[in-house]
């Protein structure tokens, strides 16, 4: 497995070399120039050029992305055009939040999805199942925004329990009380992927229920919810670690919109504000870390695979 | 008392809104450490009759909807299902027609085999393993020690119906329900498992239901035979008896087609026509329609029970006639 996972790894070389040529490209696609941007609107023609120039934006494209590839390599993503400090900590600043956002999505996706999944296939076709099957079914088709909106107005406007927005830096001083802040927006991403989840449980338990080797268990006299855990859940599992890789890639895209509802200081509204204001050494940087996230992921969850199904075997 | 008494046991399958019945009331018994072979082609009710016996119709759209099932002197109907739990899997076991599915992918052999003992006796998890790797030696896989860790995906057909085998043993039950236990196998390793079968059967006493749609495999190894079609029993008799005076055409029909070896066929070469489907209604003998000698009362009367031994029973008109 470590031999496998090192080889997993070498492999994602190719991949972000190919990652950064496209995003450095499509980056650089953005109608509109950073030093203008920089420089207001009160800017003369002649300090734009000065600052394209000092910027190193006046060179081709090939020779701006070696150099810039070069210094990358070595660690170093350059300084961001608009806050001047090294991308690497701008990054780290808002990586902070998304991160405790992601692992409190996870939770609920986790402690939401799975139960609520096996309780929905255990009683298949009963009032329980269709009252859990159809909110799963609403949650998972209504856009994050709205959602995000909703809970805004209802638990921050009228009854006032949490806040709506923000999201104070970490000081080490009531830290898990900062959570409050990400509570709604945690629970607004987690909705359509917690129904995601119920629904590719309920029904890979429904496939599993079928097969062969659950009916030998239950001629063992196993009592019905042995047999659902340890053989049905058991196995549904295989196809539900598979699902992981994809709401990784959701939550990211996702996380983009949440955070701007909830106007959290994270990677998400990183990304779209450093678009517009063309901070392309920022926008390539994060793109490049999300790459590699994804990547991992990815890993983790044929790790997870190949734990949870001894047929797969790993190569 | 008979070890197994079943008692015009009638199943049906809840369809659209309908209960069409598939098994329409029969009766046979098994003593202790005997084994009866129930033979017929597929859809004859056979596999729906063995997981009634056996309990494992919850769940399905299939109902009991009369008769009996009496095992150890118990009415099985009668039992909750925490007592019938404790009965499957213990004093009496199953083992089914797909070895390459029945056992659980993810879990290795001797577990699923120890979960089987440690269900119905108080043992240690290492105690069960060492009986684990002795019922694997039982059955004869070889170097059980090692196979003992194998997923189910490391071992062949064969193989994984001699696990299925050591699992239902592994409790020492008193019944042993077999629904064709070898038809997915290659005919090799069908003379195989059946020869071991019979083995065990010897040494450990135990009663088989052993079901086949093949007269063959039935008549080498079973002590008596019940012929079923389409949920009725055809033809009962003790082994030596039903070959010594064939008292159904039907039966006769079975034998005659046992040459063919494919295991895919669904119907059998011999026996013009086919099994009539559930929801068709057949008037008179629900045979005749095949049937090589029908006259005019099998599309009329449909045949009551005729003795014609001490233990031979035949549903046909012209059951004392039937014969070669
Ligand atoms: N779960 C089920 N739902 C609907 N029909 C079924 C089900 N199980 C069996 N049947 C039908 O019942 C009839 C008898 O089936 P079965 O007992 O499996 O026959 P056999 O084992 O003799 O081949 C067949 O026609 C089959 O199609
Ligand atoms: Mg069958």
């Amino acid at each position: 497995m470590f031999a496998y996972t090192i080889k997993r790894l070498l492999t994602l070389i190719p991949t972000l070399l190919a990652a950064s040529v496209l995003v450095f490209l499509f980056v650089h696609l953005i109608p509109g120039d950073p030093a203008s941007i920089l420089l207001g609107d009160t800017a003369t023609p002649e300090e734009v050029a000065a600052l394209t120039k000092e910027l190193g934006l006046d060179k081709p494209l090939i020779v701006q992305y070696f150099y810039w590839l070069i210094q990358v390599v070595q660690g170093d993503f350059g300084r961001s055009l608009f806050f001047g400090a090294p991308v690497l900590s701008v990054i780290a600043n808002g990586a902070q939040t998304s991160i405790l956002l992601a692992l409190m999505t996870m939770v609920w996706i986790v402690i939401f999805g799975i139960p609520i999944g096996v309780l929905s296939a255990s009683y298949q076709g009963r009032w329980v199942d269709q009252l859990t099957s159809g909110g799963a079914m609403l949650f998972a088709s209504v856009p994050t925004f709205w959602l995000g909106l909703y809970l805004i107005l209802i638990f921050a406007v009228w009854l006032g329990w949490l806040p709506s927005s923000g999201f104070p830096a970490i000081d080490g001083v009531g830290a898990l009380g900062h959570l409050r802040y990400l509570l709604l927006p945690s629970l607004t991403l987690a909705a359509p992927n917690a129904a995601l989840i119920i629904r590719l449980v309920r029904a890979s338990m429904l496939d599993v229920s079928r097969e062969d080797h659950v009916r030998t268990a239950r001629a063992k006299g196993l009592h019905p919810s042995r047999v659902a855990i340890k053989h049905i859940f058991r196995n549904a599992l295989i196809a539900v670690a598979a699902a992981f890789g994809f709401t990784f890639a959701a939550l990211v895209s996702e996380a983009v919109v949440t955070e701007t509802v909830f106007s959290l200081p994270g990677i998400g509204q990183l990304v779209v504000q450093s678009i517009l204001r063309r901070d392309y050494p920022v926008i390539q940087g994060v793109i490049l870390v999300i790459v590699v996230l994804y990547a991992v992921v990815n890993l983790l969850v044929d790790l997870a695979y190949a734990r949870l199904d001894p047929r797969v075997s790993l190569q | 008392m008979p070890l197994l008494e079943v008692d015009n046991l009638e199943i049906a399958i809840a369809m659209r809104g309908q209960l069409l019945p598939v098994v329409r009331g029969i009766s046979f018994s098994v003593d202790e450490g005997e084994t009866l072979g129930i033979v017929g082609e597929s859809g004859c009710g056979k596999s729906l009759t063995s997981l009634a016996i056996m309990g494992l119709l919850d769940g399905t759209p299939v109902r009991i909807t009369g008769g009996d099932i009496r095992f150890e002197g118990q009415d099985l109907r009668q039992l909750n299902r925490r007592e019938r739990r404790a009965i499957m899997g213990s004093r009496m076991a199953m083992i089914f027609q797909e070895p390459m599915t029945s056992l659980n992918p993810v879990y290795r052999i001797g577990d699923q085999i120890v979960e089987n003992l440690r269900q119905h006796q108080k043992i240690s998890q290492k105690a069960a393993r060492a009986r684990a790797i002795e019922l694997l030696e039982l059955v004869r896989i070889p170097e059980p020690q090692q196979r003992v860790d194998s997923y189910p995906h490391q071992m062949s057909g064969g193989q994984r119906q001699r696990v299925m085998i050591a699992m239902a043993l592994s409790c020492d039950p008193k019944l042993l329900i077999a629904d064709e236990p070898t038809t997915a196998l290659d005919v090799t390793v069908q003379k195989e498992v059946l020869d071991l079968m019979a083995d065990l059967q010897e040494r450990m006493g135990t009663a088989i239901v052993l079901i086949s749609h093949d007269l063959g495999v039935i008549a080498e190894t079973c002590d008596k035979v019940a012929v079923m079609y389409r949920g009725k029993i055809a033809e009962a008799a003790p082994t030596d008896d039903l070959f010594a005076r064939l008292a159904h055409p039907y039966t006769r029909g079975l034998l005659n087609s046992i040459p063919v070896v494919d295991r895919d066929v669904e119907w059998l070469e011999a026996i013009p026509g086919r099994v009539p489907g559930i929801d068709e209604d057949i008037e008179g003998c629900a045979f005749h329609p095949r049937c090589p000698r029908a006259q005019d009362i099998c599309r009329r009367n449909e045949p009551k029970q005729h003795r014609i031994g001490n233990e031979h029973t035949s549903h046909c008109h012209f059951a004392e006639e039937a014969a070669p």
